[in-house]
């Protein structure tokens, strides 16, 4: 054992867009004293630079495609498409936070950093192809999740989101580790491409272990990761924490934190766990089909905006289990593709959220949105968009998303799973539609008399989304193609 | 005398882990329920330090390390989003939290 | 001999772990549990002492013991707890919980016990390979092999240490 620092250039490549981010992130608590001013832009600006930066390290990183660090990570084209996913996530979340932590008088460099240093987790797990990488990139990115959930420390409902979101988030953490334990027991490793040869039994150690022992780690791991993904009957948190965390906080954790442990959901379940496949799918059938009923069904009775699309992203978990479901590489590259669109729709309707909820977080009924196409047709536009697409409306990302997706499990003969989801879509259609008639038929109330005009960082916050909603509607196949070449896990 | 085999940790730890989930879904005060997800990463060590010796090989200690890195971040961060809570609401009782429904 | 002697220290050690893990979930006193923990978290260094883990068990003793435990303290004695040694100690649904727990426990046991021919590995083996002691061996894979995770966990940390602050202070 000589101690040989097994790392070169290309692997530093690799790692780039971790690098970018954490230099950044460290340095704007050092900037700290200097450009901590009132009303300063000056840490969105910085936070925006580095995530656009990070996006190029991510591409060039591509370029230069493999394994790095001795197999720890797996730079290939899954993980930079999560990779640039979280990573665009970032800045839409930073451009609604200009306005909404200005209006609060919550401007920090701490509320900045934390988000980059999330997002840094977040793609250190899109990349990790070893479960101790999976682990600290998890941490990073939850414990950064629960500080923002109570950003606000003199609300109420901020604190208690914090606190709910971090008791059950680190019990599914000690869950999470504890499958990590039994699958070194039975493999002697904990890197996936090491794991999935052991078990498939072409490891060096002799015969595959028993599959009952790697069963109870896969449900083990299951458990934690479906915590963190809000999939049902382990989603008991997500209403909560969206309802209490601040408006883009709660639009970035349901969309980048839950891109990201998809991708390690995917990754695990599509390597390692690929050779028992036949044993967990029953588990995420099951997992799938009560994740969209519940969220479907809850979302109907509610009058909060952020509790109805916290439900509703319960709901969006089940349908891209449906494609972790049908175990194959149509339906990884179906997921992928829905996580996209399912991410750029559920963060433009969350700013749309934000723009409107006022000081001290005032507006957040569905009935404060009556009339907003009266008087902010833009908005109500966007939003629109948005809806539609959460519906999956053609010509919208979320009509082919969920099209790929019932695809791919016809495709694996999952027909039952499918007439339960294409049931359960269309009884989602009613809550979003009740937006849409909300904002268009009904006389302007209070909060939309109050509103402000639209801040060019939620305008852009607006529209980006909305474009690319539309983009992934109309030329799917640019993203489809490119998800379908890079769902092939196993190498 | 029988002798200790890996099968025993790994009841032992399976006991843990069960205290401490019992301890996490049943008590009201939150800093034991701090205590108790204590208990079961406690738990997931004692089956990595067995693991390990069993298999003549050193990565689950080095695992075991990150996982107590982990605990210590943990409880910072938990104990400090208890004191902010504590500040405006005066109590620790887990299911006292009722401004947001459950 | 030898084989004896360990095998009566796995178990007093167990007892340590299980009484003091026992203690932690069911005391009045937050304070009374903080103690019960050390005393359990004092029983797994015991073992990893058995499992010739000499740089866990330090680790866990100085690390656990006296780092974590001693924040615990610190945040009983900031945080008001008498009120809450007086009021109900478990939640409405105990019940519920205790019996879900009590299916899970014993359908992980179960598979367990049937899964335990999985480990075909030599049983009570001298551990690590000689000639080499445990911390070097474990310096040595942490800074080769490992150093990846070594350097992203002092992200972590920040991120602990910012949070924590952010958190905890009155006015940032």
């Amino acid at each position: 054992m000589s101690a040989s620092f097994g790392f070169n250039a290309a692997d530093l490549i690799r790692f780039l867009p971790e690098t970018i981010l954490t230099v950044m992130g460290t340095l704007l608590m050092v900037l700290d004293p200097i450009l901590h001013r009132r009303g300063s832009h000056a840490f969105g600006h910085l936070s925006i630079a580095a995530l656009v930066a990070a996006i190029g390290g991510a591409v060039y990183a591509y370029t230069q495609a493999g394994p790095a660090f001795g197999g720890m990570l797996m730079v290939d084209g899954f993980a930079t498409f999560f990779r640039v996913l979280v990573l665009v996530v970032g800045i839409l979340t930073i451009l609604p936070s200009y306005r909404f932590l200005a209006r609060q008088d919550a401007e920090t460099s701490e509320y900045h950093a934390l988000l980059i240093f999330s997002i840094a987790g977040q793609c250190l797990m899109a990349a990790a192809n070893d479960l101790i990488i999976v682990f600290i990139g998890l941490e990073i990115s939850s414990i950064a999740s629960y500080v923002l959930a109570g950003y606000f420390r003199d609300d109420k409902r901020s604190n208690e989101a914090a606190l709910k979101y971090f008791l059950l988030g680190s019990f599914a953490t000690a869950f999470f580790l504890y499958g990590v334990a039994l699958i070194y027991g039975a493999t002697g490793s904990v890197n996936l491409t090491a794991a999935r040869a052991v078990i498939s039994g072409q490891g060096p150690g002799g015969p595959a272990p028993a599959p009952v022992f790697i069963g109870v780690a896969a449900a083990l791991m299951f458990v934690g990761l479906g915590f963190k993904v809000s999939a049902a009957p382990f989603q008991i948190w997500a209403p909560d924490v969206y309802q209490g965390a601040p408006t883009p906080v709660a639009a970035f954790l349901s969309a980048g934190p839950k891109a990201a442990t998809f991708a390690v959901f995917l990754r695990i379940f599509m390597t390692m766990f690929e050779p028992i496949g036949s044993g967990w799918e029953p588990l995420v059938w099951f997992s799938a089909l009560l994740s969209m009923t519940i969220g479907n069904f809850a979302a109907l009775m509610q009058t909060n905006i952020k509790r109805m699309l916290a439900y509703s992203s319960i709901a969006h978990a089940g349908y891209v289990l449906v494609a972790l479901t049908a175990r194959s590489q149509v339906g990884t590259a179906a997921a992928m593709f829905y996580l996209a669109a399912y991410a750029l729709m559920n963060i433009g309707a969350f700013a749309a959220v934000s723009h409107l909820s006022g000081r001290g977080e005032r507006y957040q009924n569905i009935e404060d949105f009556s009339g907003l196409g009266q008087k902010q047709p833009l908005t109500a536009a966007m939003l629109s968009i948005f809806l539609l697409s959460l519906i999956g409306v053609p010509l919208t990302g979320g009509f082919f998303g969920k099209f790929y997706i019932f695809k791919a499990a016809l495709e694996s003969h999952l027909v039952w799973l499918t007439v339960l989801g294409l049931l359960n879509s269309a009884v989602a259609a009613y809550y979003y539609l009740r937006m849409l008639v909300m904002m268009y038929m009904h006389e302007p109330g209070e909060a939309v008399e109050n509103a402000e005009p639209l801040s060019l960082g939620l305008r852009a916050a607006l529209i980006l989304p909305a474009l690319g909603t539309l983009l992934l509607g109309i030329f799917p196949t640019w993203v489809l193609e490119f998800a379908g070449k890079s769902a092939a896990l196993v190498k | 005398m029988h002798p200790i085999t890996t099968f025993h940790y790994l009841a032992l730890s399976a006991a843990l882990l069960l205290i401490g989930t019992v301890g996490v879904l049943t008590r009201r005060n939150v800093v034991i329920i701090l205590m108790s997800i204590e208990l079961i990463l406690n738990a997931v060590n004692i089956n990595l330090i067995a693991f390990s010796h069993a298999l003549h090989n050193v990565n689950g200690q080095i695992f075991a390390i990150f996982v107590i890195t982990d605990a210590v971040a943990e409880a910072a961060v938990g104990l400090g989003i208890l004191i902010a809570l504590f500040r405006n609401k005066e109590t620790v009782q887990a299911d006292e939290m009722d401004l947001l429904k459950w | 001999m030898l084989t004896d002697i360990n095998t009566i220290l796995f178990y007093v050690f167990a007892a340590l772990v299980l009484g003091g893990g026992i203690l932690t979930v069911t005391r009045r006193n937050a304070v009374h549990s903080a103690i019960s923990l050390i005393v359990s978290l004092l029983g797994v260094a015991g073992l990893y002492l058995l499992q010739q883990a000499e740089f866990l068990f330090a680790v866990q003793i100085v690390l656990y013991v006296g780092g974590i435990m001693l924040l615990f303290l610190f945040v009983i004695m900031l945080v008001n707890l008498d009120l809450a040694a007086h009021q109900r100690q478990f939640n409405k649904q105990w019940l519920v919980a205790l019996a879900a727990v009590a299916a899970v426990g014993a359908g992980v046991g179960y598979f367990l016990y049937r899964g335990k021919d999985a480990f075909h590995f030599a049983e009570g083996g001298a551990g690590l390979p000689p000639g080499l002691g445990n911390t070097e061996a474990i310096a040595d894979s942490l800074f080769s092999e490992y150093l990846l995770p070594f350097e992203i966990a002092s992200v972590l940390l920040l991120v602990a240490v910012v949070g924590s602050v952010v958190m905890a202070k009155k006015r940032i």
